[in-house]
């Protein structure tokens, strides 16, 4: 559904490119784990993807194509279309991901009243539902919340449910749940399987955790400076990596009998 | 937030008064502020004339409710003029930055290169005299102070995660300004909207002391004391109740504005 073809990104402030001619696929319905270690282009691949950036800032080439349709080369217009409505997108800090002064209810409803002409009561109804999809309790409590008055999990759990609350065929996670102590990050990562199962939900799943993405993803592409070395299935990755940067990776997973050992 | 902020609250007593002494002396005043009569000239102080009598017999403090009224009504619409045009052009140029923000604030500053009440004397020769055009005046000379803190405000924003997050759900630029930005500027943006109102009674007073502001029959806190210096030998209560009606508010409207910048801290 989603395809990156040739996609090359190099910001004007910078001599080199930051990704050099990456293509990669997210299949319908799948977990796609992108890893690799800070500045190997992982989140300027995310920000492609969702068109947070622009000919402004960097020069690029190549395409992104959802269902077909070039986000490279839509109008602005096309672009608003596809963002919120089939692209939800989740950051690592959710807490600087909402906004201060807004209650959680008008912030979860956000992209319906851009993309929808619900009235207000049919909005509310389907974030109520969308808070209650992401195993929130007391939604109605929640919902008339001010950010700060929740914790980092729940507010990750709002993240998601305003994501997805107008049914997007992509979920783009750039690091959830680094930010969050390994108890709640095992429920989020719960969380995304169940969404992903349920709603036939593609996921990009980013992150430098390669345990987490051994756990949730099924398939795998390892980007390194700006290129992606190799990707394949979670399994086939993990135990016959075929390239020395994946090999350095994977060896680099701390585990109980080097701990002990 | 518990401890207590004595300058908020002095500050929201001392408001809280004149706002109502004015409010009423929009409708009623002891007795008629213009009514002259002769034979109670110059009486000091008392029960009956609390803030005794000037040259022709009038009753100053009807004339000072009357004229705390006028002072509120320009300051107000003064503020709501400057502020209102102010936040829009702070808001278009913090947030697009780029070429709107280099002609707009180019001309902010060409406006605020001027002192105020020379812009606005220049604009009142222009109209002529009046509390409408005192407020039109003085509205355009608060314009450049309120576009710079708005533009620092929104250009801080701009970057933020929560409008990135609110731009990838698909919100317009107009929505993403007024909707997400502009309530997280308020801890800014209300203390200069006090501060301003104090800067208005200041201009609006000072304008009228210099005789270009309100005209008769209006009367105001400024046109009174540039009236009672006159008589400051016969009646001194005369331009002491005045600027001291003057002093109180600025006094309460300074201790609020302060009040509230030290609870956002």
């Amino acid at each position: 559904m989603l395809e990156i073809k040739d996609l090359h990104v190099q910001f004007h402030t910078s001599d080199h490119e930051a990704v050099r001619g990456i293509d990669l696929t997210v299949r319908d319905g799948e977990i796609l784990g992108l890893v690799g270690e800070s500045g190997s282009g992982k989140t300027v691949t995310a920000m492609m993807i969702a068109g947070l950036l622009g000919e402004d800032r960097a020069r690029i080439s190549g395409q992104i194509l959802l269902d077909g349709t070039d986000l490279l080369h839509a109008g602005g217009k096309e672009l608003r279309r596809r963002q919120g409505k089939d692209i939800g997108v989740v950051f690592q800090d959710p807490m600087s991901a909402m906004n201060p002064v807004m209650r959680i209810g008008p912030q979860v409803e956000e992209s319906l009243r851009v993309h929808t002409r619900l009235s207000k009561e049919q909005r509310r109804t389907m974030a109520l539902q969308a808070l209650e999809d992401v195993e929130l309790e007391d939604v109605e409590a929640v919902y008339r919340k001010y950010p700060h008055e929740l914790s980092g999990g729940m507010l990750q759990r709002v993240m998601i449910a305003a994501a997805i609350i107008s049914g997007p065929r992509l979920l783009l996670a750039d690091e959830p749940t680094t930010a969050l102590d390994v108890t709640i990050q095992a429920q989020i990562l719960e969380l995304l399987r169940r969404l992903n199962r349920q709603r036939q939900m593609s996921v990009l799943f980013i992150s430098h955790n390669l345990q987490v993405v051994r756990k949730l993803c099924s398939r795998v592409a390892v980007m390194e400076q700006g290129r992606i070395v190799e990707q394949g299935q979670t399994d086939q990755v993990f135990f016959h990596p075929q390239q020395p940067y994946t090999q350095r990776l994977i060896a680099a997973i701390p585990t109980r009998r080097k701990i002990h050992g | 937030m518990k401890e207590r902020n004595g300058y908020l609250w002095v500050g929201i007593t001392i408001t809280c008064i004149m706002t109502i002494l004015a409010l009423v002396g929009l409708f009623w005043t002891p007795y008629d502020p213009s009514a002259m009569d002769s034979m109670q000239v110059y009486l000091p102080p008392s029960l009956a004339h609390l803030f005794g009598t000037d040259n022709f017999g009038r009753d100053v403090f009807s004339r000072a409710m009357k004229g705390l009224a006028t002072t509120y009504v320009v300051s107000l619409g003064t503020v709501a003029l400057g502020a209102g045009v102010g936040i829009l052009v702070g808001a278009l140029t913090g947030y697009f930055g780029g070429a709107v923000d280099r002609v707009l604030m180019r001309i902010n500053d060409a406006v605020s290169a001027f002192p105020s009440i020379l812009l606005a004397l220049v604009i009142i020769s222009l109209l002529d005299f009046g509390k409408y055009n005192v407020i039109l005046a003085l509205g355009v000379a608060f314009i450049p102070s309120y576009a710079r803190v708005v533009r620092s405000e929104f250009a801080r924003h701009r970057d933020m995660n929560y409008v990135i997050a609110a731009r990838l759900m698909g919100a317009g630029h107009g929505r993403i300004m007024f909707s997400h930005i502009l309530p997280n500027t308020r801890a800014v943006v209300v203390p200069a909207l006090i501060i301003g109102i104090n800067n208005a009674v200041l201009a609006e007073s000072s304008l009228s002391y210099l005789g270009i502001g309100v005209r008769s029959p209006d009367v105001s806190l400024g046109y009174m004391l540039s009236e009672s210096q006159n008589y400051m030998g016969s009646a001194p209560w005369y331009v002491l109740c005045t600027g001291g009606c003057i002093v109180l508010l600025i006094l309460g409207l300074g201790l609020l504005g302060e009040g509230l910048q030290q609870k956002r801290r």
